[in-house]
Formats: structure tokens, C-alpha cells, sequence
């Protein structure tokens, strides 16, 4: 039975050359989930190119993604993950990519939602789909400070995107070529994904949410504590706040 | 009590360090990261100038009789502690700039390789 994505991409790209697509792996010592993270993605996704974005790991992380056959991108040292997620981006845009899938190698991410991110982005209506927690039909439970940290960012980014966006700090996003390229020449540090909402929207781009079920993490801890999470919340609004002045002038046509 | 011209001459100061860490930021020559000490020590400095109770109260808490050295010696360790920061600093990019060029030296190595062994060799 053809899958929905395959009927949106025959019905899509008729006459065209076949969509190419990536999924783009970012890892710091995940050796106990990144094997398993790989062989559903396959299974579950086989039209998708993986690259696993070793992010320095100091564990098997690496080994493994190589021994599975995907492409492993080894950062000669923790870029943290906006370093090695745009690192993603840049492979997808030197490497004639049209969609990119971020899906974090935890194992948080579950590859049966792609289909879900995917479809705005094929129909035409997104040039970034976020897939979140909170919106009817997802579900999510996390520690009390982290769910705060989560509403107020949702608050501050509906105002400045003026937008309704309930889950910024999800990773798990698809988006297409003119939203990678933005991404492979531009992608905020630290804790990106709040950042680079805004500075994908700012760039006119088209954002759409669409509520998925994430998972429990696997294997290993977040890396966020929280004495981390007030420096992340005192960080990412400073970094909005400022983003308020600036002049976004990325191209984002092909040169 | 600090006399008052002291403490505008401190609070202007105090906002035009803010200002310049802002655009700094803005035009990207600073990254957030590096600009949050220097944010709170503007902001610390502004609020003791321009609340001067609170600097005569702090005063006398660690005994000094001339609150505006109170201003300067807290703005010292402000100072010494972006300085130590910048140090950790230092220490690790100069850490990771050794992991880079040794990365580099390899892989330059095995371009050589390749090269004088043939493409299969790659």
C-alpha cells in the first residue's frame, strides 16, 4: 500500500524528478538509543538518506551510525546542538537536498510522526513544520520548571511571530530547501530551536505546527538541569529581544 | 551618602556600557553567551548608583566610610571575575584549536596517501 507520503510525492512532483530527502541525526553519546534510532528510520522511512551528526560524542555513538551504513559526520569536538544540527543543514544544502528532517538520536523523536510533518511542507502550505507537544493530539509530560520554561517561551515567540505557536522548543522539524539554506548559513548556538523559529519567520518564511506524540528519552540524561535552564531562559529571551533590531538579510534563493 | 554628582556620573556611565554591550549583540560582534556578565555588571553598577541607600547600606555591611569606593571596589570584581571568565575561555578554544589542527594534519596526511596510492586508496 502506498503510503500517504508517496501518494503526496507522485501527486506532487508528477513530471518532476523525485524529491530528495534527509534526515539528519544529531548525537552526543547516544550509544544506547542511536542503533535503534537508525533501523527504525529505515524501516519505517526508506526514501530518506540518514546522516548522523556526531556531535563529539567520547562513546561507541559514531561506531555504531558507521557499522549501520549512513553517512556519520564526526565533529572534532562538542559544538553543542545548534553547532552540529546546522552542520546537518550544510550537508543537505551542498548535497542538493529538498527536505530535511531533524530527528534527534535519543530516540524522543518517533519516526511514524514524519509522515504528519512532512505532508504541510509537500502540500505547499509550510516552508518549516514543527512538530509539537502540546497542540490537541499531542502529549508530553516533563518536570514542572522545564513546562513553564516551555508556555513562557510560547508566549514570547506567538507575540514576535505573531502566531499562535504552542511548542517551541520541540527539535523535531522538517523544512524544506530555502528553509535549510537560511538554516546551513545562519543558526543560533546553544539552545537553538526557539531562536531559530523567530529567525525563520522574521525571513518570511511560513511556519505550521502539527502535534505529535514524543517518547520518553531511551537512554541517557538531558542536558538540561536547572541551574542550565535559567541561563537558557535569561540567554534565548536576550537573544529575542535583540533579534527585535536586527536586520535579517539571508538569501535564501539559489545562487 | 554618595554625593550625588558621583552617582549620575556612575549611572550614565553604567547605561552607556549597557547600550554599547547592546549593540554589540545587535550587530553581532558579541555573542550572547559572552555579553551576560557584562550585561549584569551594568546592571549591578546602574542599580547601586542610582538607588544610593543601598550602596551606603552595603557600605556599612563590610565597614567602608566612603560608599563610592564601594562602587569602584564591587565594579573591580566585576571586572576580575569577566577576566577569569575569559580565561576558561581562552583555556578552551585554545584546547579545541590543538584538536583542529591535529584533525587537519591527519587528514592532509591521508590525501597524500590517497593521492600517491591511487583513488582506491581514499
Amino acid at each position: 500500500m502506498a503510503t500517504r507520503y508517496e501518494t503526496l510525492q507522485a501527486s506532487h512532483v508528477a513530471g518532476q524528478r523525485r524529491l530528495r530527502t534527509l534526515a539528519i541525526v544529531p548525537a552526543h553519546n547516544e550509544e544506547g538509543s542511536v542503533g535503534s534510532v537508525l533501523r527504525e528510520l529505515r524501516s519505517l522511512e526508506p526514501g530518506f538518506e540518514i546522516v548522523v551528526i556526531d556531535d563529539g560524542s567520547t562513546d561507541r555513538t559514531a561506531a555504531i551510525a558507521e557499522a549501520d551504513g549512513v553517512a556519520v559526520i564526526r565533529l572534532p569536538f562538542n559544538l553543542g546542538i545548534g553547532g552540529a544540527v546546522q552542520t546537518g543543514y550544510q550537508y543537505a544544502r551542498d548535497n542538493g537536498f529538498d527536505v530535511a528532517v531533524q530527528v534527534d538520536g535519543d530516540g524522543q523523536h518517533d519516526p511514524r510522526e514524519i509522515q504528519r510533518l512532512l505532508e504541510p511542507l509537500l502540500e505547499g502550505r509550510a516552508d518549516m513544520v514543527v512538530g509539537t507537544r502540546f497542540a490537541a493530539g499531542g502529549g508530553y509530560r516533563g518536570t514542572r520548571l522545564r513546562r513553564i520554561g516551555i508556555h513562557i517561551f510560547a508566549a514570547v515567540v506567538s507575540m514576535l511571530v505573531r502566531a499562535r505557536v504552542t511548542d517551541t522548543t520541540s527539535g523535531f522539524r522538517a523544512v524544506n530547501r530555502k528553509t535549510l539554506r537560511l538554516f546551513a548559513a545562519d543558526y543560533p548556538h546553544d539552545y537553538p530551536e526557539v531562536e531559530a523559529t523567530v529567525l525563520a519567520v522574521r525571513h518570511g518564511l511560513r511556519m505550521v505546527e502539527v502535534p505529535v506524540q514524543m517518547r520518553v528519552r531511551e537512554t541517557g540524561s538531558s542536558s538540561i538541569t536547572a541551574l542550565r535552564s535559567v541561563y537558557y531562559m535569561v540567554k534565548v529571551l536576550l537573544a529575542l529581544f535583540i533579534g527585535l533590531f536586527r536586520r535579517y538579510s539571508t538569501p535564501l534563493e539559489e545562487p | 551618602m554618595t554625593p550625588l554628582r558621583i552617582s549620575i556620573a556612575a549611572a550614565v556611565a553604567a547605561v552607556i556600557l549597557l547600550l554599547v554591550i547592546l549593540e554589540l549583540i545587535r550587530s553581532r560582534r558579541l555573542q550572547e553567551r559572552y555579553a551576560l556578565l557584562w550585561l549584569l555588571t551594568g546592571l549591578v553598577i546602574f542599580v547601586l548608583s542610582a538607588w544610593r541607600g543601598l550602596l551606603g547600606r552595603l557600605s556599612d555591611l563590610v565597614g567602608i566610610a566612603y560608599p563610592p569606593s564601594a562602587l569602584f571596589i564591587l565594579a573591580a570584581f566585576f571586572v576580575l571575575l569577566v577576566l577569569l571568565h575569559y580565561s576558561t575561555v581562552i583555556s578552551k578554544l585554545s584546547d579545541q584549536n590543538r584538536v583542529l589542527a591535529q584533525r587537519l594534519a591527519l587528514l592532509e596526511r591521508r590525501l597524500e596517501e590517497a593521492r600517491e596510492g591511487g583513488p582506491e586508496h581514499l
